[in-house]
């Protein structure tokens, strides 16, 4: 996966900028809560929802167990449909591969629906240095394209704008794109919509070639299926002449009934409804109708390594919902840029190390950023355990040892920050089985706790950095213990009549 | 080596740990087949609660109106009156017919006919005021109504582009109770949109905004007495 934001500092770095920034802080609390209420109320109306949990995380790991059957039922059954099937195994053989295919139709610009597969591999880039221009359609898209900004958050990607902030940007900039913004335009959110509606619709009405991700592929009928709510994403399926879409491997479900379960679970843990306004399913080509070309491109970058780790793959279950970002104290207050990946909140933190994996700063401080409250694991509607997998992660960063990296089996060494880590450990393990020394320890760590620091010296620094150190009592409990007799005559507080 | 052979080789690669008694996949070619059955526990209910013909009606209209869909009600003799006057409300002077619509559903009106036509080019089809279809079926629990492409509901786009979509649903036989029975009567080869109110947005501040790119409005009529196949 090359979708690590350019010169991103790892997490608690970026997330320290992030905390100072009030009005990122305002934002996102506000957005955060809401949809957080939201979402229980319409989860609660389901009186069987723990039930479609349980069968989405069902069919999703047995899917990924059958995986390479899976991929090539479907890559039948889209090719008996009238679609071209094509496989990527990274971000830049994908690109190559639509580049070439926008080429070929003789267009040099595309529609897109928002996909965070096409930002994963950075396609907008790579097709934009070919001299194809991409219009991102989704509204909250929109808002990061003309913003020159990143998304940061897997649902609503410009969650971190307020309405004036967006209105500002509308004013400055969709002239540079096209057609520009009203005149006098305010910052009511009808507004703000009535002049996305009119700037964008140009652009649909005269494409030529669209270009869309997709929530699911049903491996027995080659049925691909977007949800959204704009109608940019039908408008993108069903006007141009060619539609290109690019997929994750992992997105299969066995069977057409298969969708039962997520269309069901989908709607309610993202955006809090009974249902999205509009679900969009198409199968191969249709005459006459939509587009009269269909390619679709399967990507690997990174998810075939995901699922060599045992612990880790159940990370391939995600079904970008993002309900564990709006749940997640760190993202409220961090904010999803700190994440440093298209993959923010909780899910990022366990999928871009997995995907990327854990060689940059980045990516080895991720399984740090959680502060395992487990909230992330109580709403996730396919029940990935992402706490055991932080853990799990977590112990590879600080350990090492052996992981698949492009599908090949390496042994990662220690990360390197985490040498003050393992030294601490190893001087615990020792104290530890030497009585008396830790005896002797204890007590002159007691005595002298008036002149201690505030924070660590010396390699010790980082964990204090976002920590206060534990106070010391003025007393070893080992000392206390034998000077009351286990507080039996501990001043008569404790003491027996 | 191909891409497609690498990528299914660390597939392969990566699930060297699975048991190999572990539940079978689903086979190629259709039907359904018991071994699958058993790989997923299905224990969610088909419907929530049992509601009868009319309650499954009601549900459907007051889930279609909270997500400000504009509900009408008539039967048979009056659903023509019925259109008309919604056209004539909008101030249509152009309405879009899917080749299969009903002749008689259109009888109050002599507003300027816009046939779907596949050469028909987008801009042409922004030009027309309103697109009037039936559908395959509606989902009462969701408030969503499915359209299947068929002859009386025309191409895709062609209730995507115009602002105002009107829809008739014959009730009760059209309606289901759940996303479950919905998929169970569609066919998959079928393009499929499904629809619950008209185009909305929570991009701005989690506000809820009607209209973006779909149509503006979204009229459904409920229909009793509708008659057979549109």
């Amino acid at each position: 996966m090359s979708g690590t934001f350019v010169g991103m500092p790892a997490f608690p770095e970026a997330a320290h900028e992030a905390v100072h920034n009030t009005t990122l802080r305002g934002n996102l609390r506000h957005a955060t809560h809401t949809i957080r209420a939201k979402r229980a109320n319409a989860v609660a109306e389901v009186s069987d929802w723990a039930a479609l949990r349980e069968a989405g995380k069902q069919i999703k790991d047995h899917t990924l167990r059958h995986l390479d059957r899976y991929l090539v039922q479907l890559e039948e059954s889209v090719t008996a449909a009238g679609g071209t099937v094509h496989w990527a195994a990274d971000a830049d053989e994908a690109n190559r591969i639509v580049t070439y295919l926008v080429k070929a139709t003789g267009e040099s610009e595309v529609v897109k629906v928002k996909s965070m597969a096409t930002q994963e591999i950075g396609l907008n880039e790579a097709l934009e240095a070919e001299g194809i221009r991409a219009y991102e359609t989704d509204l909250a898209e929109l808002i990061v394209q003309l913003g020159n900004d990143r998304p940061s958050h897997i649902l609503v990607p410009a969650i971190h704008r307020n309405r004036g902030e967006i209105r500002d940007i509308f004013a400055r900039e969709m002239s540079e794109w096209g057609r520009p913004a009203p005149e006098g335009l305010t910052d009511t959110p009808a507004e703000l919509a009535e002049a996305a509606r009119l700037h964008l619709r140009e652009k649909f009405l005269r494409a030529k070639v669209g270009v869309s991700g997709a929530n699911f592929m049903v491996a027995e009928t080659g049925t691909l299926v977007v949800v959204e709510s704009e109608g940019n994403g039908r408008m993108c399926l069903t006007l141009p002449e060619t539609l290109i879409s690019v997929v994750g491997i992992e997105k299969i479900v066995p069977t057409w009934r298969d969708l039962e379960v997520f269309l069901q679970t989908l709607p309610r843990s993202s955006t809090a409804e009974r249902m999205n306004p509009y679900t969009s399913t198409w199968t191969g080509t249709t005459d006459d109708d939509g587009p009269q070309t269909f390619h679709l491109v399967l990507i690997d970058n990174g998810r075939t390594d995901t699922l060599a780790d045992e612990v880790g793959r159940q990370a391939l279950r995600c079904i970008r919902c993002s309900a564990c970002l709006n749940v997640c104290p760190v993202y409220e207050r961090a904010g999803g840029h700190a994440y440093g990946s298209v993959y923010p909140g909780p899910i990022g933190a366990i999928l871009s190390p997995q995907l990327r994996g854990t060689g940059s700063e980045i990516d080895s401080s991720l399984p740090y950023a959680s502060s395992l409250c487990g909230a992330c694991y109580e709403v996730c509607p396919v029940a990935i355990d992402i706490p055991e997998v932080l853990v799990h992660l977590r112990e590879r960063v600080a350990q090492g040892g052996p992981v698949t990296e492009r599908g090949g089996k390496v042994v990662l060494k220690p990360a390197k920050g985490h040498a003050a880590e393992r030294a601490a450990m190893r001087a615990a393990r020792w104290a530890f089985s030497h009585p008396g020394a830790l005896r002797a320890g204890q007590r002159l760590a007691s005595r002298t706790r008036r002149f201690h620091p505030r924070t660590l010296p010396g390699p010790g620094r980082a964990w204090s950095a976002s920590r206060d150190l534990p106070a010391l009592p003025p007393e070893p409990f080992r000392d206390w213990w034998q000077r009351t007799n286990g507080g039996r005559t501990d001043g008569g507080r404790e003491g027996t009549k | 080596m191909s891409s497609r052979d690498l990528i299914l080789g660390r597939v392969r690669r990566a699930l060297a740990d699975v048991r190999q008694d572990d539940t079978p996949p689903v086979p190629e070619g259709p039907g359904r087949d018991p071994r699958y059955e058993q790989a997923v526990q299905r224990d969610y209910l088909r419907e929530h609660g049992a509601l009868s013909a009319a309650e499954r009606v009601e549900l459907l209209a007051e889930n279609l109106a909270d997500y400000r869909a504009i509900v009408h009600r008539t039967d048979a003799d009056g659903l023509a009156d019925v259109v008309a006057g919604l056209l004539r409300a909008h101030g249509s002077k152009t309405v879009l017919v899917p080749p299969g619509l009903r002749r008689e559903w259109l009888s109050g009106t002599d507003l300027t006919r816009v046939p779907d036509r596949g050469e028909s080019t987008a801009h042409e089809l922004d030009r027309v005021d309103s697109v009037v279809t039936a559908c395959a079926l509606a989902i009462a629990e969701t408030g969503t109504i499915v359209l299947d492409g068929s002859p009386d509901q025309g191409r895709r786009r062609i209730t995507l582009v115009p602002d105002h979509h009107i829809c008739v649903v014959r009730v009760p036989e059209q309606v289901v109770s759940s996303v479950p029975q919905a998929l169970e009567l569609l066919d998959p080869t079928r393009p499929l949109t499904w629809i619950s109110g008209p185009s909305a947005t929570s991009d701005i501040e989690l506000d809820r905004v009607e209209g973006v790119h779909g149509p503006r409005t979204l009229e459904v009529v409920l229909v009793t007495g509708g008659g057979g196949q549109g």
